[in-house]
């Protein structure tokens, strides 16, 4: 049994060698999923009641055999209500974050595309704000139609006007030049902060409320709703992005020569670039912005299992996850019983890093 | 066969090419020649369907207005002038990318070593592992060859005929390799293909191709066998400079030329 997988391992190790990393990325993915689940549990387990992992499995597992002294009525209610949802929706957006982040890199050709940086969550954040702000006013009724989705579909909308503006500015003949789409997503973050601003100045005391915990980026006030709202848009993008790998490793010989190999590159393009938006978009709406995780995972992920969208995009999903549930429980626990804002948890951790890869990529980048 | 008719191609205003008539057919080299910007690359790129064009180009019996990426793929390979990769991809990996298609021709269990026998084909054996950034101009120019290759691993499918476009394929190469990717595309030629090669190197030109189209200011300035065209005046006219055909250097000048390989 030892010996039939130190043979395994040994012939993923070979082909590796080979430059064949397909096996090495399957059996990293099978470890990503153990990964995530564990730290699932563990999410669920801590904070600041004792309620233990061990009993919320054996609930889950056993219900029939629940006493009531595996789970108390309270513990039930801080399991169930309080930390579940915050587990879900950080898997759901730490997924979603990563994914996109790997799905522009692989769009853009450029290891440094990430929505936060060049002002595709700014933008969202933008169509969230306006929503905010003008739910109160005439157009209140209007905006009511969309019910829960409203919130996630104005993001959406933000950030898919931001990407394709990007897309045009940076993109030319089908060469997109980093130093244009950089300094283009500073000119469009500073755009939608400068209308972000104006709706700030309009808003009233509750919205501004509304707006100071939203913009924190946080996944604290997780509920029920709030998932109901961004989940199905984000598990529609996540569904999707199986089926851009082939696409975007194609691309990434250049567009002609995807043109060559069979992709209808135009359309393959609309669809990674709305897929992003919506990604992003819904990401945005529900926890505000949380940077560095599109670049950070996706990067390191790349160095261990090499750059195959096959493989890169469902890692990413796992790895993103299970990243943004760590950075969450330091979150809560690190001023306990205070919480700090995760988003200062992901730029503390993503600044250095991104520094990091410009140290090391800065004679390949050409910037 | 691949019969384009009157092709133009214009970029903004500027009129690249102009009711260019020409034709690849299988079991065929067509090389392409004429000088830098003669049009030579742009016209391979209307031929490859990256850049809209008035005419018509019908590849085995079907307008290649009417088909889609996909099918197109399947019956023509690509091979660019160079490429560069934003990500860390190993030899290996790029290879495989030409069997994304899923049309190489190959018997299914083969077609997992592929990319291995492509690769020692373009004398790149012991590559696999390399990464592609790391390589040299040459090399990675073979290693796209070998991906092409592996797109359409079989010059003729489902018994119609299939194309090699290759874009400048020895220009980054020393005579060993250039002698090399030449002999691939005869042998594919042998097999019942066609191929499409830019070339700029007249002496590879004359030993390799069946027929020589020379291209001068967006035009089709001659075809023909490599005896028909390359007379003294066309190319003298073509290049813009004063040259003989078949002269020898004076006194005691040392020559190499391709022909005189023993492979």
């Amino acid at each position: 049994m030892v010996d039939g997988v130190a043979g395994r391992l040994g012939t993923v190790d070979k082909r590796a060698s080979m430059g064949d990393r397909s096996g090495r990325a399957k059996l990293a993915i099978a470890l990503l999923t153990a990964l995530l689940v564990l730290t699932m549990l563990f999410s669920l387990a801590s904070g600041a009641s004792d309620a233990s992992a061990f009993a919320v499995v054996r609930d889950w597992l056993f219900p029939s055999l629940s006493d009531g002294s595996a789970l108390s009525a309270r513990d039930r209610i801080i399991v169930y209500d309080i930390r579940l949802p915050r587990v879900v929706l950080g898997v759901l957006i730490g997924a979603a974050l990563a994914v996109s982040g790997a799905v522009m890199q692989g769009l853009f050709r450029n290891p440094l595309a990430d929505p936060g940086l060049v002002g595709v969550s700014a933008g969202a954040g933008l169509g969230a704000i306006v929503v905010i702000v003008l739910g109160g006013t005439f157009l209140g009724p209007v905006l009511a139609l969309f019910g829960i989705y409203t919130l996630p579909l104005a993001a959406f909308f933000g950030g898919l006007a931001t990407t394709l503006i990007l897309y045009r500015v940076a993109t030319r003949r089908g060469q997109t030049s980093i130093a244009t789409m950089l300094l283009a997503g500073i000119a469009l973050g500073a755009m939608a902060g400068a209308f972000s601003g104006i709706m700030v100045y309009l808003a009233d005391d509750r919205q501004l409320r509304d707006l100071t915990f939203w913009g924190l980026g946080s996944l604290a006030g997780a509920t029920w709703t709030k998932i109901a709202s961004a989940g199905p848009i984000i598990v529609l993008a996540l569904i999707v992005s199986p089926f851009l790998a082939r696409g975007l490793n194609a691309l990434a010989l250049g567009e002609a020569a995807a043109h060559h190999l069979g992709i209808s590159v135009q359309r393959f393009k609309n669809v990674a670039i709305v897929s992003v938006a919506a990604a992003t978009g819904a990401s945005v709406a529900v926890s505000g912005g949380i940077g560095f995780v599109g670049i950070v995972v996706p990067h390191l992920l790349r160095l261990l299992i090499g750059p195959d969208n096959r493989y890169l995009l469902p890692a990413s999903a796992l790895l993103g996850a299970s990243m943004l549930l760590l950075a969450d429980a330091v979150s809560r626990t690190i001023v306990a019983p205070a919480e700090l804002p995760i988003g200062i948890i992901t730029a503390a951790v993503g600044g250095p890093f991104f520094l990091w890869i410009l140290l090391r990529k800065r004679g390949i980048l050409d910037l | 066969m691949i019969e384009a008719r009157g092709i133009s191609v214009s970029i903004g205003t500027r009129r690249i090419i102009s009711d260019v008539d020409f034709d690849v057919r299988p079991g065929e080299v067509a090389a392409i020649v004429g000088p830098n910007g003669s049009g030579k690359t742009t016209f391979l790129k209307a031929l490859s369907g990256d850049l809209p064009y008035t005419g018509r180009i019908v590849i085995n019996n079907r307008d290649m207005a009417g088909l889609k990426p996909w099918e197109t793929a399947s019956m023509r390979a690509v091979l660019p002038q160079a490429t560069a990769l934003s990500f860390p991809f190993t030899v290996h990996e790029v290879v495989k990318l030409g069997l994304m298609s899923g049309r190489s021709g190959a018997q299914p269990g083969e077609e997992r070593n592929l990319p291995q026998r492509a690769l020692a084909r373009v004398d790149l054996d012991g590559f696999a592992g390399r990464y592609y950034q790391e390589l040299s101009g040459g090399e990675q120019q073979r290693v796209q060859l070998a991906r092409v290759l592996c797109q359409v691993w079989t010059p003729v499918l489902n018994g119609k005929p299939r194309y090699l476009f290759l874009d400048e394929p020895v220009s980054s190469l020393d005579i060993k390799h250039q002698l090399i990717i030449m002999e691939i595309a005869r042998d594919f030629a042998r097999g019942g293909g066609g191929v499409v090669a830019i070339l700029h190197d007249l002496n590879l030109t004359a030993m390799h191709a069946d027929r020589i189209c020379v291209m001068h200011r967006g035009r089709l300035a001659a075809a023909g066998t490599p005896q028909d065209v390359m007379t003294d005046e066309l190319i003298s006219r073509v290049f813009e400079c004063d040259l003989k055909v078949g002269a020898l250097p004076a006194g005691n000048v040392p020559f190499v030329l391709p022909q005189s390989v023993s492979l």
